[in-house]
């Protein structure tokens, strides 16, 4: 692998950190201007969406490298996501309705983002090979 | 001089900067997310090489899992302020993640795992509740 050597690694570490740092900070800042439910929702599907694009983007054509990937995405977008918050809004909503909505909004949002990300990178690096490895 | 007489009027100024040193909110949350997206990464890299059973995501269950343990922990053990903005916003914020979640039931889904892919949907948070559930049990008992 490309990235056995330690000084490799730790740079991978390093921008990781710096992505998380940014990441965390955009969710600060959309829990800011946005409801807390709400913004949640809005971070969750948009990285969700994005993710989709990388990670599909890089079966079709893969323009970016699996390093600049790893950054990007374990970084920056799955620190701009949260599993941890949407759970405890959802262990703490005061109804089974507003648990069931917390839940759905969240889920829903998530997979469509995903599917509208998917389709943007099938558009923009035409056709999916058949049986494309896993990212 | 003794040293207690020098050490008094030092210890008093420690004092007084620590509480007037208010850090950015910012730097506290991305300090804390920077740490937080280290150890998933660290975390999954452990739990892929160890863990991952046939096409199952587990690394990102168990991050899951983990992090909204400890949300729960440092919430409803009633921490201050900063110290929600540091573990809770910044490292089990970034600790966890949906988009890899979400990104990862679609692909089990499309792969023809449709079970698997709703198992995972209702594992992850089943697992999460049971995890703050858990966390709330802990700190009422203590």
């Amino acid at each position: 692998m490309a990235d056995s050597h330690p000084l490799v690694r730790l740079e991978t570490v390093a921008l990781i950190a710096i992505g998380g740092f940014a990441g965390s900070n955009l969710r600060l800042f959309a829990m800011g201007v946005v409801p807390d439910t709400a913004s949640i929702v809005l971070v969750n599907a948009v990285a969700s969406a994005v993710l989709a694009v990388v990670v599909y983007e890089a079966e079709a054509a893969g323009r970016l490298s699996s390093r600049a990937r790893l950054v990007f995405t374990t970084g920056f977008l799955s620190s701009l996501s949260t599993y941890s918050t949407f759970a405890l809004q959802a262990a703490l909503s005061s109804t089974p309705l507003a648990l069931l909505g917390i839940v759905a909004a969240n889920y829903g949002f998530g997979l469509a983002g995903v599917l509208a990300g998917r389709a943007l990178a099938r558009r923009l690096g035409g056709p999916r090979p058949a049986g494309g490895e896993t990212a | 001089m003794s040293p207690a007489l020098l050490s008094a009027p030092l210890l008093e100024a420690l004092a007084r900067a620590t509480v007037t040193v208010d850090p950015e909110p910012a730097h506290v949350v991305g300090t804390g997310g920077a740490i937080g997206a280290v150890c998933r990464y660290l975390v999954g890299h452990w739990a892929s090489s160890r863990l991952e059973s046939g096409r199952l995501p587990l690394a990102t269950f168990v991050v899951n899992v983990l992090g909204s343990f400890a949300l729960g922990l440092v919430v409803f053990a009633g921490a201050s302020e900063s110290t929600l903005r540091l573990v809770a916003t910044g490292f089990c914020g970034s600790f966890t993640t949906f988009s890899s979640f979400s990104v990862e039931t679609v692909r089990l889904y499309e792969d023809g795992d449709r079970a698997l892919a709703i198992g995972n949907a209702a594992a992850g948070l089943a697992g999460s509740l049971a995890a703050i559930g858990l966390a709330w049990g802990l700190v009422a008992a203590l």
